[in-house]
């Protein structure tokens, strides 16, 4: 029998290109708004060209590198925050004021004091970020259940296996959450890094359409790199999420 | 030989055990009996060394096994992990042995929420005696479970601390328990809590 839930994702995917023909076709100028369809013919200019796959590996890199730093200290700085309390009085000011930092100042200033380069890019990627995990993980590791930290300590489990087996599980939902949430803002921040100072990258690309005024090559790029942000959603992150909590449906 | 002197212990500026006193030869099991509230639970976990802020020594040993008032499994790995991972020697075989002790036989790769509260006590159990122990602490391990599996559950604790012979300290409030378990019965009372001379 068909299961219609599996569906609901395509049809809700209808929806939005049923929108969007419906604006476009509102709108009646393909400068503002092109049609879908009309996408298609500088996708494979760009394809073919290899600019498209080119400035996406640029930006695909510097997520990657963005998103494993901001988890990793994001990660560690949250679990200390969260069982310290003498770190948290010390550092919550910290986080406070990065948690309200604009993205663009951090972007700016990383520009200014390391340089057009790529470490600078994705340290202000990273520091963006990081303020955001840290946040979350802090309060997974403030409901780390006593008991099985008693459990642990009794039973002299190492601080390795402690890690692995009895605290990680537990924050696992935590991590999933700042992960997703992560990996969709630490993009959007890359792109506005590449729009503002790299010679690569989407962010780059969709700064040189927009003072071209293309609409269709900026819709291109963002809407090839919505499709690897969903493939990575659905091949890595939902899988791994079902893994990691298949002990609740058993 | 445990030796077990808390001469105070306080929280929050107000004293709850005052001058407790005792020792556990091997092979012995000591019953700690009491009301409600009157901090035994907290004697456990000061001689596990759980609670580290009292005044006063407690001689143990390294090799110490608790059985908690919940059963304390890692839900997220079968039973068999939940052996395996907790102590860092033991082997697959050795858990499995294990887990057929304690009636577990056919369980090893289910989860504890797939296991009913009498078997994850069991499992608890197996946790406790699967590697050997010098210091055995009980904190009420037979609690919310039906008459029956008080019963099953007691013979089979006798049985295996008669096989291993640790030092045994465990928290009771139903004296048949301490009866059937204990060599020797201990009573706090008071306020700050004492030991009944």
């Amino acid at each position: 029998m068909l299961d219609l839930s599996r569906l609901t994702p395509l049809v809700s995917i209808a929806g939005f290109f049923g929108v969007w023909i419906l604006a476009a076709a509102f709108s009646d100028d393909p400068q503002i708004l092109p049609q879908p369809w009309l996408l298609l013919d500088p996708l494979r200019q760009e394809l073919a060209s290899g600019e498209l796959l080119f400035h996406l590996g640029a930006t695909v890199r510097r997520v990657l590198w963005a998103f494993c730093l901001a988890m990793s200290m994001g990660l560690a700085l949250g679990l200390m925050m969260g069982r310290q309390r003498w770190l948290n009085r010390l550092l919550d000011p910290w986080l406070v004021i990065f948690l309200n930092l604009p993205a663009l100042v951090l972007i700016v200033l990383c520009y200014l004091w390391i340089g057009l380069n790529e470490t600078a890019a994705i340290v202000a990627v990273t520091l963006n970020k990081i303020p955001n995990v840290a946040t979350v993980i802090r309060e997974g590791a403030r409901a780390l259940d006593p008991q099985l930290t008693a459990m642990a300590q009794v039973y002299r489990m190492s601080p390795v296996r402690r890690l692995r087996h009895v605290i990680l599980p537990q924050l696992a939902p935590f991590i999933t959450a700042s992960a997703r949430s992560g990996i969709a803002v630490i993009w959007k921040i890359v792109l506005v890094v590449e729009f503002l100072g790299r010679s690569s990258g989407v962010g780059f690309q969709i700064h040189l359409y927009f003072q071209l005024f293309d609409v269709a090559m900026v819709l291109v790029y963002a809407l090839s790199f919505i499709c690897i942000m969903l493939l990575v959603e659905w091949l890595l992150l939902q899988p791994l999420e079902r893994h990691s909590q298949r002990w609740r449906s058993a | 030989m445990i030796h077990i002197c808390i001469t105070s212990k306080s929280f929050d500026g107000k004293e709850i055990l005052r001058n407790i006193r005792f020792e556990i030869a091997a092979g012995e099991t000591v019953a700690l009996l009491g009301p409600s509230g009157i901090g035994k639970s907290t004697v456990l976990r000061i001689v596990a060394g759980l609670d580290p802020e009292y005044v006063g020594h407690i001689i143990r040993p390294e090799a110490i096994s608790y059985i908690f008032q919940e059963p304390t499994l890692l839900p997220w790995r079968n039973a068999l992990d939940n052996l395996r991972l907790v102590h860092s020697g033991v082997s697959r075989e050795r858990a499995r042995q294990m887990l057929e002790r304690v009636g577990l036989g056919g369980k090893a790769s289910a989860f504890p929420t797939q296991l009913s509260l009498g078997q994850q006590r069991r499992l608890a159990l197996a946790r406790a005696f699967v590697v050997p122990c010098e210091l055995l602490i009980m904190d009420e391990p037979f609690t919310s479970l039906d008459a029956a599996w008080v019963d099953d559950m007691m013979g089979l604790t006798r049985d295996l601390i008669s096989e291993t012979r640790p030092a045994t300290l465990m928290v009771t409030h139903a004296r048949q328990e301490a009866d059937v378990l204990a060599d020797r019965l201990l009573e706090l009372s008071g306020t700050p809590a004492t030991l009944e001379a």
